[in-house]
């Protein structure tokens, strides 16, 4: 008896401890996907936020000046009665360009009603055109709307039940076309605030903004007039983005702006101040003209006396709430300030509010509370980094202004992925943005590594290797941690630091392409900035460029970086990169040729 | 000699923290040198070590978490968890193991466990799992057709996932 109960203890001894066993290492497991996943999208936030200083040079002349110009706007219904008076740019635009009787797409007529809004929207989800007079007509409707419209902008939840409230979409049409399946069309009986960052990665950042201005006001380019109106188109869109108020105060409780506060926001000084006039605050706020300069990034700006206009714009566009109590300046952002919980109470209390509404942050949830419940995030553009990164989530306010939040993923897959799928996708693409930005900088690079490789043994110790990946790539990430998958390590612990530029599948050297390495590296460097261009000159989204189309592309990014590049080498460097001799590009096709993904070398081996 | 070894001890030291303080930054949300001390964890089992919960809350005891918001500085956690490191406590468990654990829970000796088993075991016993650990853990190791968890396959399964991809090993 004794016995035979003392092997039963002893099974179930060894049962429970087998079950500690596999729940320590299931846990073990786990923490690591976790740390996987977290510093993917540490990855992609650091490029993103690096990204912001070096595009902002190529952009500022060329296309979207107001790239990434977070401020906050309000669209109510399309429906209400709009005196058009009888303004100039209309008639002007209509007079001048003729819309040809061969074009199928939707025709605006202003003033503009639900229907025209309707045909829009049907419109872009099947893929049409949208010719550049109703796209200069629109804009300069917008414009004349919103100058009329005061930096801050009141709502009030009597009129409608409830109010919506988007954070960034970052061009990201599908999300905007859920939302407003989910939540329905904005109306006077369904305002909408749409905080900030509409356009930029998304491949339809046109289309949004389009949609966006018709349904406040009440992509695509006709091929026949691409290059004269083109110019029009962006000067006026410019502009628009000028104009567009910088707050919303719902019900006098409710604070809405893009970025946030600082201790020395004054409301009735940012609603005095002539908006129109600050176009260049509108992009993010270091100017950074060479790499040495970024070395002083990491000490606080010298900022004009605090309370000048231009201080003020910058805080409420760049700032970001924090957990301490404070104000310090911003130093990711390089403007505006993280700003803790006392500062938020303090503002409160002065402009006796109860909440406050900002987006400008990633948050995989699709918003995020801080403050004790007094600040929201919310964060609009869904999968933002890669399928299956984040959900976007909006607001919905009610007369009680209790927030209630919905979430939703917009996903092109059918079969939704395990967690640890999820986390592979994430990881890999995270990875391969990490891998571009390598081979972008891939001299400066191998001069830094040379610098602590005194003995020239092509190794380095870890250390070294990540101090000087860090100090090129001013990417501030666990090199260590990433270093397995980037470079490969000697069985005495050190770093063959030229493995970096390895494919790391194939473990062999990339055969050099053969061009100036400049070139090369310069289009990796601003890969974003040409595929922004691309898919606007992509007028069907198919993915494919004529050889003509993309040498004109090319002749106009170059000019604007103010680099010199002979005309024949684009032509060779064109055809050679048109595989089939088809007499189109794949633009995928194209930057591929300049990655560490061995496409060339398969190509020249086969 | 003694000298050369202290500083290889020194370099050693420093390697551990720069690796400590990495992965904590990872976690660090607002970039504060700050994390929530939920996450402590996790921060631990990053690094390579396998603890027990109840061996992170007894690590947790030695390290002050700063309140209201239980917050954990990484100038507290630095020094305890290099210790933790230098001393190569919570190692890892070796595959056959956790081979034999499964094999403790597989009381016919059959090669496989059922759901209701398995559900049972990990959630009534030893650390008991959470209903959603429970159930993201089904949702890879279960057959879909048969609820069944093979767990040679699984164990081999998740072992090639790790070495592929975790670096911190050593």
């Amino acid at each position: 008896m004794g016995c035979s109960s003392s092997v039963a203890d002893r099974k179930s001894e060894n049962v429970i401890r087998a079950a500690i066993l596999i729940q320590k290492w299931y846990r073990f497991t786990m923490a690591r996907l976790e740390m996987r996943r977290r510093y993917s999208l540490s990855i992609f936030q650091s490029i993103e936020y690096a990204d912001e200083q070096d595009q902002l040079q190529v952009f500022s002349t060329f296309l979207f000046s107001f790239y990434l110009v977070p401020v906050s706007q309000i669209f109510t219904s399309p429906s209400a009665p709009q005196v058009v008076d009888e303004d100039f740019s209309l008639k002007e635009f209509e007079k001048k360009i003729a819309v040809p009787d061969s074009y199928y797409g939707p025709r605006l007529s202003f003033p503009l009603t639900v229907e025209d809004a309707n045909a829009l929207l049907h419109a872009f989800r099947n893929e049409q055109l949208l010719h550049a007079r109703y796209v200069l007509q629109l804009l300069s409707e917008t414009r004349r709307v919103l100058k009329e419209m005061p930096n801050i902008t009141h709502l009030s939840t009597s009129y409608s039940k409830e109010i919506t409230v988007c954070g960034d979409l970052h061009g990201n049409l599908d999300d905007l076309l859920l939302i407003f399946y989910k939540n329905g069309l904005p109306s006077e009986q369904n305002p909408y605030v749409f905080n900030g960052d509409f356009v930029d990665r998304g491949k339809n950042s046109m289309e949004i903004l389009i949609i966006l201005f018709i349904l406040g006001v009440g992509q695509e380019i006709s091929e026949y007039i691409l290059q004269d109106h083109w110019k029009q188109i962006l000067s006026l869109l410019r502009d628009v983005f000028s104009w567009l108020p910088l707050a919303t105060i719902i019900d006098s409780k409710v604070l809405i702006l893009h970025g946030g506060i600082s201790d020395t926001t004054d409301l009735d000084f940012l609603n005095a101040l002539e908006r129109n006039k600050l176009k260049s605050l509108m992009r993010p706020p270091k100017s950074v003209t060479n790499r040495q300069d970024q070395v002083k990034k990491k000490t606080p700006m010298t900022k004009p006396s605090k309370h000048t206009a231009s201080q003020h714009i910058l805080d409420i566009l760049w700032s970001d709430p924090r957990s301490q109590n404070g104000c310090t300046p911003n130093k990711c952002r390089g403007g505006g300030c993280y700003f803790g919980p006392d500062v938020t109470a303090k503002l409160f209390e002065r402009y006796n509010l109860k909440m406050l509404i900002r987006s400008h942050e990633f948050k995989p949830e699709g918003y995020e509370i801080s403050h004790d419940g007094k600040v929201i995030t919310i964060f609009s553009a869904s999968n933002y980094y890669e399928e299956g990164s984040n959900r976007g989530a909006y607001i919905k306010l009610n007369p009680e202004l209790t927030p209630r939040f919905v979430q939703y993923q917009v996903s092109k897959l059918t079969r939704r992925q395990n967690l640890r799928e999820r986390v592979g996708t994430i990881e890999s693409s995270a990875l391969k943005s990490l891998r571009e930005k390598i081979y972008a900088h891939r001299s400066e690079l191998i001069s830094a590594f040379a610098q602590y490789d005194t003995n020239g043994t092509g190794r380095i110790s870890v250390n070294d290797w990540a101090a000087a990946m860090e100090s090129v790539l001013q990417l501030e990430l666990p090199w260590r941690m990433l270093r397995s998958q980037l470079a490969q390590m000697n069985p005495d612990g050190e770093v063959d630091f030229m493995s970096c530029f390895y494919d790391l599948k194939m473990g062999q050297p990339i055969k050099e392409v053969k061009r100036k390495t400049p070139l090369a590296e310069t289009l990796c460097r601003y890969r974003k900035d040409l595929e922004i261009i691309f898919n606007i000159i992509d007028k069907d989204h198919s993915g494919l460029i004529s050889l003509e189309e993309f040498s004109q592309t090319w002749r106009l990014f170059t000019s604007h970086l103010g680099i010199d590049i002979q005309d024949d080498s684009i032509d060779k460097l064109v055809l050679s990169i048109d595989y089939n001799k088809d007499g189109h590009i794949d633009f995928n096709e194209f930057l591929e040729a300049f990655h560490v993904v061995h496409r060339l070398e398969k190509k020249a081996t086969s | 000699m003694a000298a050369r070894e202290e500083k290889g001890e020194d370099a050693l030291v420093a390697e551990i923290e720069k690796k400590i303080t990495e992965t904590f930054e990872v976690f660090d949300r607002e970039s504060n040198k700050t994390v929530d001390v939920r996450e402590i964890g996790c921060i631990v089992r990053a690094l390579g070590c396998f603890p027990t919960e109840a061996e992170v809350q007894k690590l947790l005891e030695q390290i002050e978490v700063e309140e209201p918001g239980g917050f954990v500085h990484l100038e507290h956690f630095l020094p305890v968890m290099t210790k933790v490191l230098l001393d190569k406590r919570f190692q890892p468990i070796p595959e056959d193991v956790i081979l034999h654990a499964f094999e403790a829970l597989d009381e016919n000796k059959c090669g496989y466990i059922t759901k209701d088993d398995l559900v049972k075991h990990l959630t009534q016993g030893g650390e008991p799992f959470t209903q959603e650990e429970m159930e993201d853990m089904l949702a890879v190791a279960l057959d879909p057709e048969t609820d069944i968890l093979h767990y040679r396959d699984y164990r081999i399964k998740l072992v090639v996932d790790e070495t592929k991809t975790f670096p911190f090993n050593g």
